[in-house]
């Protein structure tokens, strides 16, 4: 794909001045606008652009929160209240920051299972994915350290829990905790290199960001029917076809994303986060944001706590795994009448877990968190490997261009869609 | 301390959720029809200076609310009071200022600047004077507090979740509030209640340390009378519960009012935006099919 033919023609003299010293001009050309998309993408592939805007967003509006919050246990809760109250529409922005995080799981949650249904993990995108867990490894590192920054009875308790799954490491577990903590508990010191952290994870994000980008322009988009781009007739120029869209699909995911930020600011938070951490005070319920529920409920789905944290880290890392452990010959599960089902199940599995991981650990509760788990690993290491091989997939269309425009393509040949539509 | 941590932990992971179901679980707190209830509900003006009333002559004994400034009670989206009245009532609150010239702290006036004056020098002078009992500060309670769902899973996931999220429900902390200060009654026979505590049907475990605000009953607080002579609101317990509770609201989301007008020009914005995209989609998108 990154292999198309170049057509950037640099118009004005310092434009070609430029263009000979640093082409900056003629790559950005030619990754994105004349880069050819697969001409049958569905919204499904706008979750692409609308992660970027996430991430540009959380960044621009978690530097200016930085400005005004105090990373100190006696402070940080009082400077988070200065912010709602005092600075200037400081709460429009936080509320956009605390609300953005959400959206920005939702969003990737969206990606991912995209990337599950179509295929898009499988060759010559491996490393496309991977970049993409990695992501996401990231992302939730993010956002946990960035949970405790308010200093709330949740950000203390949910820091207290999380990096005690580190003492489950045999022998040098509680060694590795005090390294945490950066003393006996959690404290302000913890606070500062947690605050520290949060601020440079984003700059890592966009950094791996850029190479999932890359690795996508090398190997190409995948398409809803998972077949190669054969011809010039399967694409279209990214600009304007695959940027008009995606920004129509951005304008909707804002409205979204408005709604909860001036109408639920809190209802995907959580009340006890306004009551000021006391490490002498236990809330009757920990319960991490909505987008970890699953881990957290595959996390006591196991009675044993080594066993459990490692199923929780293995449930994230097993999807880097998946371009291996899918065995079947087409991506996309459109084509896949027997693992269609699984892929549903898998789905509903993931939104179980979601919803027991906000129960308390007890119970019938338990016993369904176990269940789902077995299959949410079953569905990897099983289903993958031997739906793959078993299964017939149901007949393809030859093309790309012949699943958008029917056989013999429509009215006529397919003609290569002009770059500009209103130069035709 | 590792160890002592790890123990608390496990005792409130597991323990604590498991005592609170052995206690008969998760409470249903009913839903009231606030004036600021979903996504066009804005403050009632004269509920927020009854309720202030309520605060300063009842609530205000035991609790402190450090973050409000007295300004706010004269600024716009709150009770909205004269700025002169307001002046003058924080004129009769001493804060500690200082220190001076001499390195001396001082006592003076407290300004329209300042925050609400708590009742205790410390932590630690509440609880001796409270039996060991700690009355939070009331600043942001209304958003501390909060409601749980009792539904059957299918209920609460596919009819109260998505309800909630259309209708916009943010009030519970409000709805909590009304539900404690309104769940007051005898304990049912049996009841173990400890030394010092007073039932209350709505808190959790059912023993709360703070004892019935509205002992006094209805006529506790006397309300500004109208000028047909009679109180402007009825003086009844539940009243008095209701605007309190609005009040707190206020107090813990001041920005209500800004934030959802903002947000209806917001919404407005974008979606006569996202019209105008898709038709630019579709004239561009009309050569590709």
């Amino acid at each position: 794909m990154s292999g198309h033919e170049d057509t950037y023609k640099p118009q004005s003299g310092i434009a070609k001045w430029m263009d000979s010293r640093l082409p900056i001009a003629r790559m950005m050309h030619g990754q994105f606008v004349d880069f050819p998309t697969p001409r049958n993408l569905n919204y499904l592939w706008t979750f692409g652009g609308i992660l970027t805007f996430c991430l540009a967003t959380q960044i621009v509006t978690g530097i200016v929160l930085a400005m005004h919050y105090v990373p100190s246990a006696t402070e940080a809760f009082d400077s988070v209240e200065r912010i709602r109250r005092d600075v200037n529409y400081g709460w429009l922005i936080r509320s956009i920051h605390a609300v953005g995080a959400s959206m920005f799981f939702f969003a990737v949650y969206v990606h991912i299972f995209r990337g599950l249904y179509y295929g898009s993990y499988k060759a010559p995108r491996e490393v496309l994915w991977i970049l993409g867990v990695f992501i996401y490894l990231a992302m939730m590192a993010t956002a946990f350290l960035g949970y405790t920054l308010p200093w709330g009875q949740m950000s203390f308790w949910g820091a207290t829990v999380i990096t005690n799954f580190f003492s489950a490491i045999p022998i040098v577990g509680e060694t590795v905790v005090v390294w945490l903590w950066g003393g006996y508990s959690v404290t302000t010191v913890t606070l500062n290199r947690f605050f520290s952290l949060h601020y440079l994870l984003p700059f890592v994000i966009a950094g791996l960001v850029a190479l999932h980008i890359w690795a996508l322009h090398v190997a190409g988009q995948n398409n809803p029917t998972g077949l190669d781009v054969k011809t010039k007739s399967d694409t279209v120029p990214m600009t304007p076809y695959a940027v008009m869209k995606d920004v129509f699909a951005l304008a909707i995911f804002a409205m979204l994303f408005a709604w909860f930020v001036f109408f639920l600011p809190d209802y995907l938070g959580h009340a006890d986060n306004y009551v000021e951490a006391n490490p002498l005070v236990t809330p009757p319920h920990i319960v991490p944001e909505w987008y970890f529920l699953p881990f957290y409920a595959i996390l006591r789905a196991v009675p044993d706590k080594l066993g459990g944290v490692i199923l929780m880290f293995a449930a994230v890392a097993i999807l880097a795994f998946a371009p291996w452990l899918d065995t079947s010959r087409v991506r996309s599960t459109k084509y896949r009448p027997i693992y269609r089902w699984f892929f549903w199940l898998f789905l509903i599995s993931c939104l179980a877990l979601g919803y027991l991981g906000s129960k308390p650990a007890e119970g019938v509760y338990v016993m369904w968190a176990r269940i789902f788990t077995f299959y949410y690993f079953a569905h990897f290491l099983l289903v993958m490997p031997i739906v793959g091989i078993i299964e017939t997939p149901s007949s393809m269309p030859r093309s790309i261009s012949e699943a958008v425009l029917g056989k013999g393509g429509g009215k006529g040949a397919p003609a290569a869609v002009p770059a500009s539509p209103e130069k035709r | 301390m590792l160890k002592i941590v790890r123990a608390v932990i496990l005792a409130g992971a597991i323990a604590a959720p498991a005592a609170a179901h052995a206690a008969g679980g998760d409470i249903e707190i009913p839903r009231q029809n606030w004036s600021f209830n979903g996504i066009t509900g804005m403050y009632d003006e004269a509920q927020l200076q009854r309720g202030f009333q309520v605060f300063k002559e009842v609530c205000a004994a035991c609790h402190g609310m450090k973050r409000i400034a007295f300004r706010t009670l004269y600024e716009r989206g709150g009770p909205e009071f004269p700025e002169e009245a307001v002046k003058a009532l924080a004129a009769t609150y001493q804060v500690t200022d200082g220190p001076n010239d001499d390195g001396k702290m001082f006592q003076r006036p407290a300004k329209a600047s300042d925050r609400w004056p708590s009742p205790y020098a410390n932590e630690k002078e509440a609880r001796s004077i409270h039996n060991g009992a700690y009355p939070p500060d009331l600043s942001v309670i209304a958003k501390a507090r909060g409601v749980a769902n009792v539904s059957p899973w299918w209920k609460h996931v596919f009819w109260d979740m998505p309800r909630d999220v259309v209708t916009g429900y943010q009030a519970g902390g409000a709805d909590y509030l009304y539900a404690i200060l309104t769940g007051y009654t005898d304990p049912p026979a049996g009841f173990q209640l400890s030394d010092g505590m007073n039932y209350n049907k709505y808190f959790a475990g059912h023993q709360i340390a703070m004892a019935n605000p509205f002992a006094g009953g209805d006529g506790q607080v006397t309300y500004t009378k109208g000028p047909d002579g009679k109180p402007t609101a009825p003086e009844t317990v539940e009243q008095y519960a209701k605007d309190v509770s609005a009040f707190l609201m206020w107090a813990a989301d001041p920005v209500l009012e800004q934030r959802k007008q903002m947000g209806w020009t917001v919404l407005l914005y974008l979606l006569v935006t996202s019209v105008l995209l898709y038709i630019a989609k579709k004239r561009i998108w009309a050569a590709a099919h």
